[in-house]
């Protein structure tokens, strides 16, 4: 994310204390399953989901508090259902503003307006904004509620050893640095990652030189709770502006300044507010924080190097437009910690471990590409490009293939995985649910009539979900079985429409959430086999 | 398998030559060459078929 930070302290800080551990008193290396680095969005969400896995956690972070560091504020329908499954979606969704309608201007004028969530029928919505430091609250106190994860904060890993199955760090604290081997190492922490230093892995890609002005205001303002994107709007000369709502009467500005654009002197409050005051006309507002911003769009050749794993901003870099960075991140934390979780419990083979690099590279990948598009669309490098760009905006009023080009940013949606993971499907399903990618969500009702969403009952386990069709089938060893018809019903019509579900129709569904199997009728072989796919086995 | 086609399409080709010819009489350099892009972008888009396009821009790099 965002490249250098100076300037206004924020508000909403909160600290933790430092605790002396018991590994620090002990006369030997004291091992651990799994050790997290990172105490941000990405590694939270990791340990959180390994310990309800089953698998003890220790997380670090080297700092005490929260709060600080990079802004992530718009969090993903997929992020939310799977913060929801670690158990604060809906604390999240109150918090946030929800928004799915973006409106794009060229100069003073509306181009387009788009909808992210035109069906009903999902639980989560298609976008929240909600400053990070708030999400990085609800994870803590969640963090906090569960007995096999434990947080040290004031951690910092200062060296790494690899060990034949597993790493060796040591660990640097307010009284003195201790050593802690892991049998696993999730490194997430971050764009700057120590631990992707310690290894000296190359991080290459290609970094863009327009600098980037991200300003919080806080200003009361009687504005639509919709997303803003302005390409050469009157108040900021030739190039593109960002408005955004968070919460707390807080309102986000992103203003591309130009190559040439001095990080020290734009950060100036005078020269600030003169920027604002032309894109905030008339409301008054006070700066709560700013800062400029490069990006870089990059990933590491490999996430897996033997028992040390790279998530999230360790492992890849996009820009800021599209929702990618914090996002794509969580992804990664929650496609990892059940296959690690399968593996450890000795539930899985090896090409578990390497699926998630293969699914996790091809997310990676489709999101770099989707942001250096926005890229190039929003900051021609030539004067001929630009020219390319301008003709889609002059076309775009009047042509609806060229407001289709119009590129402020491709906002995240979850990746299909091409997946070695996923059995072929053997016969045609319409809908909207596609091998490889989460379920579709679907609002269903449970036997008593209390309303439910499908989402809300694949919970962190292998699934078999089966339409009725007579008689209640048993499933495979190791594989729970929900029944629609029976244990849920389909009420709307909208389960069925969405997974093109006929009697019979049986989906096999990952502890992530995701389609990995499916059949026009109910085959114990043929589930229990592709349950031993999934699992490598 | 290519499929640009580049065999003469148009029953008089002096007139479609002369349609492109007045659209761009007295415009400047930078006039007709915004016209073009408008103009690529509209017809690349009739054509809406991404392997005739990449053909088309081989071709027309070729030619310079």
């Amino acid at each position: 994310m965002p490249g250098a930070f100076v300037n206004t302290t924020r508000k909403s800080v909160y600290h933790y204390d430092y605790r002396r551990s018991r590994d620090q008193d002990s006369r030997g290396v004291v091992r651990h399953p799994v050790v997290v680095v990172g105490a941000g969005p990405v590694g939270l969400a990791a340990a959180i989901d390994l310990a309800l896995h089953g698998v003890p956690v220790i997380l670090l972070d080297d700092a005490d508090r929260i709060g600080e560091g990079s802004r992530g504020i718009c969090w993903s329908k997929r992020t939310l259902e799977i913060l929801d499954r670690l158990g604060v979606g809906e604390r999240l969704v109150a918090q946030g503003v929800t928004w799915k309608l973006g409106k794009v201007f060229c100069g003073d004028e509306l181009l387009f307006s788009f909808d992210l969530l035109p069906e009903a029928g999902h639980k989560m919505p298609a976008f929240i904004n909600l400053q990070q430091f708030y999400l990085e609250k609800a994870l803590v106190d969640r963090a906090l509620e569960i007995d096999n994860l434990e947080l040290r904060w004031k951690n910092r890993v200062t060296g790494l050893d690899r060990l034949n199955d597993g790493a060796r760090l040591t660990i640097e604290t307010p009284d003195g640095s201790y050593r802690l081997d892991a049998d696993w190492l999730i490194a997430a922490d971050g764009a700057r990652s120590t631990v992707r230093g310690l290894l000296g892995l190359d991080f290459a890609g290609v970094t863009f030189e327009d600098k980037f002005l991200i300003a919080d205001v806080r200003m009361a303002a009687d504005i639509p709770t919709e997303r803003r994107f302005w390409f050469a709007p009157t108040f900021h000369s030739g190039q593109s502006a960002l408005m955004h709502r968070q919460p707390d009467d807080v309102w986000r500005v992103d203003l591309q300044l130009g190559p040439d654009a001095d990080p020290v002197a734009e950060q100036d409050p005078q020269r600030v507010r003169a920027r604002l005051d032309k894109v905030l006309t008339s409301h008054p507002y006070e700066l709560e924080w700013v800062s400029i911003y490069t990006f870089n769009c990059r990933r590491l050749d490999r996430f897996v190097h033997d028992r040390v794993i790279f998530v999230g901003d360790a492992a890849h870099q996009v820009s800021p437009f599209g929702a990618r960075g914090a996002n794509s991140g969580i992804q990664d934390a929650e496609n990892l910690a059940w296959k690690l979780a399968a593996f450890i419990k000795g539930e899985s083979g090896d090409g578990l471990i390497a699926s998630y690099e293969i699914e996790r590279i091809q997310a990676a990948d489709e999101n770099i590409g989707h942001s250096t598009r926005s890229t190039d669309f929003m900051s021609p490098r030539s004067s001929a490009e630009r020219r390319l760009r301008d003709a889609v905006l002059e076309l775009a009023p009047q042509a609806e293939f060229a407001r289709r080009m119009v590129n402020s940013g491709r906002l995240s949606v979850a990746t299909v995985y091409d997946s070695p993971l996923s059995t072929p499907d053997e016969t045609d399903f319409a809908g909207t649910a596609k091998l490889g990618a989460p379920l579709p969500d679907a609002p269903l009702m449970q036997e008593n009539g209390t309303p439910t969403h499908l989402l809300d009952n694949l919970h962190g386990q292998f699934q078999v979900v089966y339409v009725k069709d007579g008689a209640r089938p048993r499933a495979p060893e190791g594989l729970a079985l929900s029944v629609i018809g029976e244990d849920y019903l389909d009420h709307t019509g909208i389960f069925a429409q969405r997974l093109d579900a006929t009697p019979g129709a049986t989906y096999l569904v990952r502890p992530d959430q995701h389609l990995c199997a499916r059949w026009r009728q109910f085959d114990p072989a043929a589930v229990a086999r592709a349950h031993r796919r999934a699992l490598q086995r | 398998m290519p499929k640009l086609v580049t065999a003469s399409q148009f029953p008089d080709p002096d007139a479609a030559y002369l349609a492109l010819v007045e659209a761009r009489r007295n415009l400047s350099d930078a006039e007709a060459s915004q016209l073009d892009t408008r103009l690529v972008l509209i017809l690349a888009n009739h054509i809406g078929d991404l392997g005739v396009l990449r053909e088309a821009i081989a071709l027309a790099k070729q030619a310079a």
